[in-house]
């Protein structure tokens, strides 16, 4: 039982990630893992698994929603697909996550004074 | 809404996410596959990148659910199940449990209800007994209640106290009530002014008696009890202003009281006005019991302060007669000691029932013990699913967590059982009414009994279930997956526990076992005792009054007696037949008073010890079983002639002559205006109080004899005890007999407390006989549970040892040897045992002096019984098991592993 994700992201990130990645496309959950990490040109180390308790957060808070569908090479799989209060919600955590990142880059920037 | 929907969902969800992540993996390993792996490697890599996939699983649900409680819920149904597929652990376990759990509660409901509830009155904590003492006064030790308080002293407390709202005294005796059906002995109360208002309880219909009521020689009103108006009257309402013959008088019906309404601890029918006479009241006189309640704000001590100061006012404002000092008294060294209410209804019954709370605890701790054990054992033969539960993410917190969810479910179980029990025990309690138990009308099962049981079943379930619990659950137990299989022996480590445990078991048990022990032994030398009457089964008796307001005169008050006398003595059957003033232990306020002998010098300034007067007819002694150890007794024509002889106990003659045959023809008086009487007979001492309590000195008086006061008109005892020796005591046609007689001679008496002397003397023995059998039962459930621990974890240990016993066995160990060891292990445990018990034993045992009599709280016979029994007891729990294995064939054994 490795914490990695834990440790490498901080809270609400992994649902921030899948919460853009669907904003392209509804998606399986395999498809997802996969389009994350190859997004994020596998810098980050995902364990696979913990992207299911992350979509049942987002199902419990109703910011994604799922059907059962079929995958390409026709599988039966649950398809998530992002709702309008998901996309306002990323909105909201991106601005937010900018301006925190701005904040910290400008902390982190060789001294200018 | 929706979470609820979920929880109940629960099953579907799961089923939907494990198809998920399936093609999840699936899909991955196709890939992988694709990408030119092998199956199988592609599957473990696709495994790996996942995680734990059960973890994952539990994650992804725990979101929808208040994780815990929904935990929970299916931790309890998970125990539920593993129950059930388990019936006889289940039901050994739920026997244990609400058996000791029923003992408690109902043990528990009686000390609730008799010592925790507070009275029946309106604001009961203010209500206090007017109690006191006299440490000055000689022979009023034997008085139970202290000295009681004499009419001029209620004048003087009530008229000048300053800390009390309202007092009052009263006394509890019998009347006769006629015109109403057959002639019936009622209990009355008499009451002073004060008295109800005290209590504070209002009548259910009509009014108090009132001041107005307490005139001496005014109109003669009283009160019914809700009872007596209930059975005599039909509850109707107009019985106000009839009238009720009470002694051959017409009383006006006032009021009636509410039911359950009690003058302390006192039931009656009818409440009468004491009515005072101010004007003959001396010093004297102390018959009274006095209640009062305490201002807002005022204590008892504050009270007891308060009636210090104002015993010399009573002295100075009354006296004794004329020539007499009235602060005689101060050498009486009279003393208030002001008692709260409750302490004066519950008497001394509560050192008993916390002795008996106490062991019924100890023997749930016992029980807990057990169920411990089998819990261990049953966690251990789980240990493989534990170890696979944990090595599956099964947190630690969560293994504990689901061993005392279900030792928690045990408990409760066993909790609703055992109420069930104990509801049924209290009424089987109550209906056989064990001992003079005060308040036992009260004692039901309440809110607070069902709060102790709950509390009682979940700590007890947490006692038990922690152990196994803490134990098993622990982080190493992913080792048990390797080293389950195959043991050689079992480790020391591992039964630990469960040694402590039996230790712990055997050493409780002895405790129990010696308490019940040493009650049998008192028990035993009270039998011993001559209480002063002979084989009781067949002795019946009967109480008889005769009013003044019946029949007038004196002489003809003793030749009815007498006349009843001759008719009871011609029943066939009869033996004999004679009446007294009381038989022992009836429980009847006796008389006391001073006596003064002929040959003796008394100082002017000391009052003479109290002796016990009672009022003998002739036969009496030889019908009741006494021994009359010298001289003679009284016949009936020198009772008729007022001759002045007496008789004497021979703890008096002693006291006095030196020995019994020396009072013969010594001569004394109760005052100085009475004649001197001649001692004719010595009496043997009778246990007058119950045979633990010494006999006290006595006096024996003719039932006639002339006015000890001075001139005035003979007196008759007007209220006795006949006592009949019959093989027929107490049968149905031998009571119609007796009736029949009495009615012949007067068919206005009513017959009172007819019983037999054996009802009398087992109720004198009731208070040692029902912590005798408390205690007993106490005893008897801890030795049976102790030695299914020891049996229990021998077997289980030998069951163990198996594989080494049959490696033994084949390399030749004789048979014998080996079960030497066994049996030196299991002894080992019972020595240990018994050696802390005993220690503990003599301590705790320490508690129940008060309830001993002829042994002492550390008899060594009985401690060394016990412990022999209890070792005898283990050795033979282990042999059964220790024998079986030896006569396995060793080869089985081995072929087995």
């Amino acid at each position: 039982m490795t914490k990695a994700t834990q440790r490498d992201l901080f809270p609400g990130a992994l649902e921030m990630m899948i919460l853009r990645t669907l904003k392209r496309q509804p998606l399986h959950g395999y498809a997802l893992a996969q389009n994350i990490k190859q997004t994020s040109d596998n810098v980050l180390q995902i364990e696979e698994g913990s992207l299911y308790p992350a979509l049942q957060r987002l199902l419990k808070q109703e910011l994604v929603k799922a059907e059962w569908g079929t995958s390409s090479t026709n599988r039966r799989v649950r398809i998530y697909k992002l709702t309008a209060a998901g996309a306002k919600h990323l909105q909201r955590e991106v601005s937010s996550f900018e301006r925190m990142l701005e904040g910290i880059t400008r902390v982190l920037a060789p001294g200018e004074s | 809404m929706n979470h609820l929907r979920k929880l109940f969902s629960q099953r579907r969800m799961y089923l939907e996410l494990s198809e998920e992540i399936q093609a999840h993996l699936d899909e991955k390993v196709d890939e992988l596959v694709a990408d030119g792996m092998s199956r199988e490697e592609a599957r473990q890599v696709a495994l790996r990148e996942f995680g734990n996939v059960s973890v994952v699983e539990e994650k992804s649900l725990d979101v929808w659910t208040w994780s815990y409680v929904e935990n929970l819920f299916s931790d309890v149904k998970y125990g539920l199940r593993a129950l059930r597929h388990n019936p006889v652990f289940t039901i050994v376990v739920l026997l244990t449990i609400s058996i000791g759990i029923a003992a408690n509660a109902v043990v528990f409901t009686v000390v609730n209800s008799v010592l925790l509830k507070p009275l029946h009155y309106p604001r009961a904590e203010e209500l206090v007994a007017l109690h006191q003492v006299a440490p000055g006064a000689e022979g009023l030790a034997d008085f139970e209640n202290g000295l009681l308080l004499s009419p001029s002293m209620y004048f003087t407390y009530a008229e000048h106290n300053r800390t009390f709202q309202s007092l009052g005294v009263w006394f509890a005796s019998t009347a006769n009530v006629t015109g109403l059906a057959v002639p019936e002995q009622v209990r009355t109360v008499g009451v002073s002014d004060g008295v109800l208002q005290t209590f504070g309880v209002p009548p259910a219909v009509g009014r108090w008696l009132s001041q107005t009521d307490q005139v001496p020689r005014g109109p003669e009103r009283v009160m019914l009890s809700y009872g007596y108006w209930q059975r005599r009257f039909g509850g109707s309402e107009t019985v106000v202003g009839q009238n009720i013959t009470l002694d051959s008088r017409p009383r006006e019906i006032v009021g009636v009281m509410p039911q359950g309404f009690q003058v302390v601890d006192a039931d009656f029918d009818v409440i009468t006005p004491l009515a005072f006479d101010r004007g003959s009241v001396i010093l004297a006189g102390f018959g009274f019991h006095g209640i009062a309640r305490l201002k807002p704000g005022k204590t008892i001590a504050d009270a007891d302060a308060d009636l210090a100061r104002l015993l010399p006012v009573w002295m100075d404002s009354w006296s004794n007669g004329p020539g007499n000092n009235p602060h005689i008294y101060e050498t009486w060294k009279i003393t208030p000691i002001i008692r709260p209410l409750k302490q004066e209804v519950i008497g001394n019954i509560g050192e008993l029932l916390w002795v008996v709370m106490g062991t019924i605890g100890v023997v749930m701790l016992i029980a807990c013990a057990n169920v411990t054990n089998l819990l261990l054992v049953r966690v251990e033969a789980r240990q493989q699913e534990l170890a696979v539960r944990a090595a599956l993410g099964a947190g630690w917190a969560r293994i504990v967590r689901g061993i005392l969810v279900e030792s928690v479910m045990l408990g409760l179980m066993g909790g609703v059982v055992g109420l069930a029990l104990a509801y049924s025990g209290v009424r089987l309690l109550v209906a056989m009414s064990p001992t003079n138990l005060p308040r036992l009308s009260e004692v039901s099962l309440d809110a607070r009994t069902l709060g102790f049981t709950f509390l009682l079943s979940v700590l007890s379930s947490v006692l038990f279930g922690l152990v196994p619990a803490l134990k098993y659950a622990g982080p190493r137990s992913g080792s048990h997956l390797r080293s389950m299989g195959r043991t050689i022996t079992a480790s020391r480590e591992r039964h630990r526990a469960r040694n402590l445990l039996v230790i712990g078991q055997v050493s409780m048990a002895l405790v129990l076992l010696v308490g019940a022990g040493l009650m049998i032994r008192t028990f035993e030398a009270l039998r011993t005792v001559d209480p002063g009457f002979a084989d009781p089964q067949h002795l019946q008796l009967l109480r008889i009054s005769i009013p003044g307001s019946l029949v007038a005169e004196p002489e003809r008050v003793t030749r009815i007696q007498n006349g009843i006398l001759d008719k009871l003595a011609a029943i066939p059957g009869v033996k004999s037949a004679g009446f007294v003033s009381e038989m022992p232990m009836e429980g009847f306020d006796s008389n006391w008073d001073q006596v003064f002998a002929q040959d003796k010098v008394y100082a002017d300034n000391t009052i003479p010890p109290l002796r016990l007067y009672k009022y003998i007819s002739p036969d009496l002694l030889q019908t009741a079983g006494t021994t009359l150890v010298a001289g003679r007794e009284m016949m009936w024509s020198e009772i008729y002639g007022l001759q002045p002889r007496v008789m004497v106990s021979e703890n008096l003659a002693r006291e006095m002559w030196g020995t019994p045959s020396a009072a013969i023809g010594k001569r004394l008086r109760e005052s100085p205006k009475m004649p001197w009487h001649e001692v004719i007979g010595v009496i043997q001492d009778v246990s007058e109080k119950g045979v633990q309590e010494t006999a006290p000195e006595t006096v024996y008086w003719a039932p006639l004899m002339e006015n000890p006061f001075g001139p005035g008109p003979e007196q008759a005892t007007r209220t006795v005890t006949f006592a009949v020796r019959s093989e027929r005591a107490g049968a149905e046609s031998f009571l119609n007999d007796v009736r029949e007689a009495v009615w012949s001679v007067n068919s206005n008496l009513p017959l009172a407390s007819v019983r037999t002397m054996q009802d009398v003397y087992g109720r004198s023995l009731a208070r040692t006989s029902f912590t005798l059998v408390m205690l007993g039962i106490a005893a008897a459930m801890a030795l049976v549970l102790g030695i299914i621990g020891i049996y229990g974890v021998m077997s289980y240990a030998v069951s163990q040892r198996q594989r080494e016993i049959g490696i033994r066995l084949t390399l030749g160990a004789p048979r014998g040897h080996v079960l030497q060891m066994v049996l030196q292990q299991g002894t080992k445990l019972a020595l240990a045992g018994v050696a802390i018990g005993v220690g503990a034993g003599l301590g705790l045992t320490r508690l129940m002096t008060h309830l001993l009599f002829g042994v002492t709280a550390h008899d060594p016979l009985t401690f060394a019984a016990v412990s022999g029994l209890l070792i005898l007891v283990a050795v033979l729990a282990c042999y059964i098991p220790a024998r079986r294995a030896i006569l396995v064939n060793p080869m089985v054994t081995l072929r087995y592993e």
